[in-house]
């Protein structure tokens, strides 16, 4: 454990996380939200706070926060109401941040991580509060003066509040990649952290192992990537004891991480911040969500990983290690689902190619899933010619390599490389009888109880019939012949 | 209830106003006897009376997820103070 | 033509007596040899209103006309105006156009059939941000009331109402966020009505207080706001807040009997503070309804008291956040020079704003700050529960609530400036509607000493089309609305 690094001392972490929600206009706008768009041609007048513009709220950014509630088994709120929290920042148009306060739409849920040494722990989810973005500002190439660009302002959030129930920055990252996953398995989210789609600020903070109060805390932000986080983390823990242990105190205040250094240091803006004088939205009125909604929402969930692995593992008979890694995403788990049922194959033959051979290929190609070079139903296909012996596994590989390359379907290649597997026993007799009379010496080195030689026997077979001979056959006939 | 003219300076900053500093003392005078007149509030028992945020006892109304609006930067930014390269300018911040 | 009423405008459009070009140049005439005495317009759009009194021309010609189409007015200076500035009486906006129009400004000046076709005069001067009840907070310079120069119109719309009684405009659209249509009706001899909140859309109408704002229309007579009201009232799917639900026929019914109405008459709104004059021209009022078959009986509206410390905590707070989108950096004005984020920050709005907005800002940051919300900001709110709840109880009993619109008639143009607190004790009466959210209205019921004075009819949610009725029958019966300034005939 991360702890026993620091001797005596306990990390309290809590964790804030920033998901976009991946709808096609904002959350209270009718103005696209593509990432990458030129400068302010995705602001409209309400993202600009225009005067006399009004906000109006996106159906579907309501549900897809309750879709991620249902999924942390959180409750979700009857009545939720949006609150305007205020600070001025030029990235923030109006003032203030249309967020919610006192009533979330999500709140009491909990997520269930995987630690290193087995064993599972539930970390709380206080709340998941549905919210605006901000734009962006660009310190960097406007002579001396900061850019404000604001496409991204008004992209609707869930922030995801964890309970301060972390305990080191394993477990952080454990928390992040359990949440990642759901969140994107749920297409609530697209996951992107490059581009700031799932970010994630950090609250820190150190005591005394047995200590009964929480530290002062600080607040790290916008780490956007899980290693950062990891490294944020260790950084800021080692700090605040380093601190403490040398008489200071910790403030509380929001840092910035620095990906260079690897150090995370005091923000020097929004300092004063910190009086947000929240209160409810008058040009909003309280969201209700009707038990027929959320059951309607319940019903539409999609199978969740933990749910689907249990099933891979009973129904297809596979082991823990192939049922995760299928599961790891909802497009992969539907690739070898439909590998399987296409291919009318062994399920587990079906997870070794796909979670071997496939993604060996998406792996050397940079490619994700949705891209692959080789669509389910073309794996199936191949699939389906090795149950139905046409070709050998091992004349397979040399297939799915060409299929890889973009040479086509299995048929196609098989056909065009002419690797149809031998069965015809009259052929493979012939192919016996010309290695055995090549090989006198070795023939009698078998008959005089040289077993080994067998596998010698077999090569030189599959050799002669450019490895095509159907190597059931080849076993029983060498038998046969051998034994004279 | 009074408000000192350092009270009001704080309330300035946070409201970004600049007030020069004789307006200040003015300025608490005349937002103290406003809170004087506030003050009738907190001799009311509203034990039990729940906040009314708003006169319609009504819910929110959903808006379809449909991208309605159109680029309309130049006229965005021909009413702009300072722009360059389609961003707003602001004295340079540092975070 | 400008002592004509809505209807008798619209029947000269018709019958070719006049042409809209005509009336319009008519009004702009008008403006040029008066408005210069009263100041009511901002932004006089000459030009632009003969284009659309050429198209409402042209409309009529082709029978492709609406009740209201060529009729000038002048917008309040609230309303986004899509290519003429809207300042909101502010230095913050005096170079401000809107890329947009409000939807009230398309409702009323859209071409039918998607619009009424009215033609626009020009902006109509108001307090600044509508904080005011005199419009002498105005970056614009103070309007001046017709029936007195040196008394002020009485606030926010200040400039609506001067325009209209002087007849500089037909009508005139206002807006009400504690009294800022009914005060100065009541101060200039207008009908004046603020509508159920909701009920009339608020995109594109600058926000002040966002739970209290509601826009409506200030005229010469009931009918007259029934035709307008008519045309700018109606569901929009732009404000979250506004109610779906059919506009009532307020044309329609405004001829219907009123006997047996029910009148309350709230006796807190009778207490001392009314001035002796006023409270006699509302009896006699009360005489002309019960001479008109309505009925009147004593009822009790106890929180009435707490609307102006309420209104005081609640209407600050949410402009103090509602103002917070003025900075210098999107539109507006900014300051020169700035070297720092802060400094531009704090400069453009120093700057921008009136000392009366940022009174008010800063009693919202207050209120709204850590430490203080429970006590002020909470606390209001709940006591804004028992003002509505008095109307509830009183609504179970009465059709119509009646009682003055303002303390008392007129004051002096700078009498009230330094001391903020006199000033906003104005809005005594007025203010409870907006809190509840209920629709109310000023109309004329007599002079003072030559100035005129109103009296205050207010109705349960969507009761518009009663009140309007109710108010019609009245003006049938009597003539004080048909008075005109001297001067201004």
């Amino acid at each position: 454990m991360a702890n026993d690094l620091h001797h005596g001392w306990e990390a309290v972490i809590g964790l804030e996380v920033h998901c976009q929600l991946m709808t096609h206009s904002k959350i209270f706008s009718g103005a696209a939200i593509q990432y990458g768009a030129e400068p302010n041609t995705q602001a409209c007048a309400v993202d600009l706070a225009l005067p006399g513009v009004l906000p109006v709220l996106n159906e579907d950014a309501v549900k897809k926060a309750v879709t991620f509630g249902l999924s942390v088994d959180a409750k979700i709120a009857e009545r939720c109401v949006f609150a305007r929290k205020h600070y001025f920042y030029p990235d923030l148009p109006k003032g203030y941040q249309i967020s919610q306060y006192e009533l979330p739409i999500v709140y009491e849920g909990h997520l269930d991580i995987e630690l290193e040494n087995g064993t599972t722990k539930t970390i709380g989810i206080t709340r998941a509060h549905l919210e605006e973005d901000a734009g962006k500002s660009m310190h960097e190439n406007f002579s001396g003066a900061t850019g404000i660009d604001l496409n991204r302002a008004g992209t609707p959030l869930i922030e995801i509040v964890s309970e301060p129930d972390i305990r080191s920055a394993a477990e952080a990252v454990a928390y992040l990649k359990k949440l990642h996953q759901l969140v994107v398995y749920l297409g609530v989210c697209d996951g992107n952290m490059q581009e700031g789609s799932f970010r994630c600020d950090a609250n820190v903070s150190v005591r005394k192992v047995g200590a009964p109060k929480f530290g002062t805390r600080t607040e790290t932000k916008n780490v956007n990537s899980f290693r950062y986080v990891e490294k944020a983390i260790e950084y800021e823990i080692s700090r605040q004891i380093e601190v403490i242990e040398s008489g200071g105190t910790i403030r509380q205040e929001t840092r910035l991480f620095n990906p260079d250094t690897g150090e995370t240091r005091a923000m020097r803006s929004k300092e004063d911040a910190n009086d947000y004088r929240y209160f409810p939205d008058p040009d909003l009125l309280p969201v209700v969500c009707t038990q027929d909604y959320i059951d309607a929402i319940r019903g539409s969930l999609p199978e969740l990983p933990e749910a689907k692995r249990a099933r891979f593992e009973k129904d297809f008979g596979l082991s823990p290690y192939d049922a995760k890694t299928l599961t790891s995403s909802r497009e992969l788990a539907a690739y070898y689902e439909a590998v399987v049922k296409d291919s009318g194959a062994d399920a587990k033959l079906c997870a070794n190619w796909v979670s071997t051979d496939l993604l060996a290929v998406l792996n050397k190609q940079g490619k994700d899933i949705n891209e692959s070079p080789i669509s389910a139903a073309a794996l199936a296909g191949l699939l389906q010619r090795i149950a139905d012996k046409t070709i050998s596994g091992k004349i397979a590989k040399e297939v799915f390599e060409a299929m890889a390359a973009g040479e086509g379907g299995a048929d196609d290649i098989i056909k065009a490389k002419g690797l149809v597997q031998i069965t015809d026993e009259s052929a493979i007799i012939r192919a016996i009888d010309d290695v055995m009379v090549k090989s006198p010496e070795q023939v009698a080195g078998y008959r005089a109880g040289k077993d080994k030689l067998f596998g010698f026997f077999v090569g030189q077979v599959m050799k002669a019939t450019q490895g095509k001979a159907n190597p059931d056959a080849v076993n029983r006939l060498l038998k046969d012949k051998l034994a004279g | 209830m009074s408000l000192s003219p350092e009270q009001v300076r704080q309330v300035a900053q946070l409201a970004r106003l600049q007030l020069a500093p004789e307006q200040t003392e003015h300025y608490a005078r005349q937002l103290s006897n406003i809170l004087e007149m506030v003050d009738a509030l907190s001799r009311v028992d509203t034990e039990g009376v729940a906040p009314m945020a708003h006169p319609l006892d009504m819910v929110q109304r959903l808006r379809p997820d449909v991208v309605s609006e159109t680029d309309q930067r130049a006229a965005m930014q021909s009413i702009a103070p300072k722009v360059a390269d389609g961003v707003y300018l602001v004295p340079r911040v540092i975070e | 033509m400008h002592t004509l009423s809505i209807s008798e405008l619209a029947e000269g459009l018709r019958a070719r007596r006049f042409s809209s070009r005509e009336l319009t140049q008519h009004y702009l005439d008008r403006i040029a040899a008066h408005d210069r005495a009263l100041n009511s317009y901002v932004t006089i759009t000459a030009e632009q209103a003969l284009l659309q009194a050429d198209a409402a021309d042209a409309a009529l010609a082709a029978d492709n006309a609406g009740p209201l189409t060529g009729i000038p007015l002048a917008q309040k200076d609230i309303f986004c105006t899509q290519g003429v500035r809207t300042t909101c009486g502010s230095k913050m906006l005096a170079t401000f156009v809107a890329p947009y129009n409000a939807t009230l400004v398309d409702k009323l000046q859209a071409a039918a059939p998607q619009g009424a076709g009215m033609v626009m005069l020009g902006k109509a001067n108001m307090d600044e941000f509508a904080m005011g009840s005199s419009n002498e907070t105005s970056f614009y310079g103070p309007v001046k009331n017709p029936w007195d120069l040196e008394r002020v119109p009485g606030g926010s719309s200040g400039g609506s109402v001067a325009a209209v009684a002087a007849g500089l405009a037909p009508v005139a659209t206002a807006t009400d966020t504690g009294g800022s249509i009914r005060q100065p009706a009541s101060l200039t001899n207008l009908t004046g009505i603020k509508p159920t909140y909701g009920r009339v859309s608020r995109y594109g109408m600058i926000a002040f207080a966002s739970s209290l704002d509601q826009a409506g229309v200030v005229a010469r007579s009931a009918a007259d706001a029934a035709y307008v009201l008519q045309a700018m009232s109606g569901f929009d799917p732009r404000d979250s807040t506004s109610v779906d639900r059919p506009v009532d026929d307020y044309v329609g019914a405004l001829n219907s009997p009123i006997k047996g109405l029910k009148i309350g008459l709230p006796k807190e709104y009778f207490a001392e503070g009314l001035d002796a004059g006023s409270r006699g021209l509302i009896e006699a009022a009360i005489k002309q309804f019960e001479s008109l078959g309505a009925s009147v009986q004593e009822i009790s509206l106890p929180s009435s008291p707490l609307s102006v410390p309420t209104y005081y905590v609640v209407a600050p707070a949410e402009a103090s956040s509602n103002l917070a989108r003025f900075d210098g950096v999107r539109y507006g004005h900014r300051a020169e020079g700035a070297k720092t984020l802060e400094e531009l920050y704090k400069r453009s709005r120093g700057e921008g704003f009136g000392a009366e907005v940022q009174r008010r800002i800063m009693i919202g940051t207050y209120v709204l700050s850590h430490g203080y919300y429970d006590a002020y900001y909470l606390k209001a709110q709940k006591v804004r529960r028992l003002i509505y709840e008095d109307f509830k109880r009183a609504f179970e009993k009465v059709d119509l609530v009646l009682g003055p619109t303002a303390t008392g008639a007129a004051f002096k143009l700078g009498s009230k400036t330094d001391n903020p607190v006199e000033m906003y004790l104005n809005d005594i009466y007025t203010i409870a509607a907006n809190l509840a959210g209920i629709p109310a209205m000023s109309l004329p019921c007599g002079f003072v000493d030559g100035l005129p004075v109103g009296m205050q009819l207010m109705g349960n949610f969507f009761d518009e089309a009663r009140m309007l009725n109710v108010a019609h029958q009245y003006q049938q019966a009597t003539d004080f609305h048909k008075q005109f300034p001297q001067g201004f005939k």
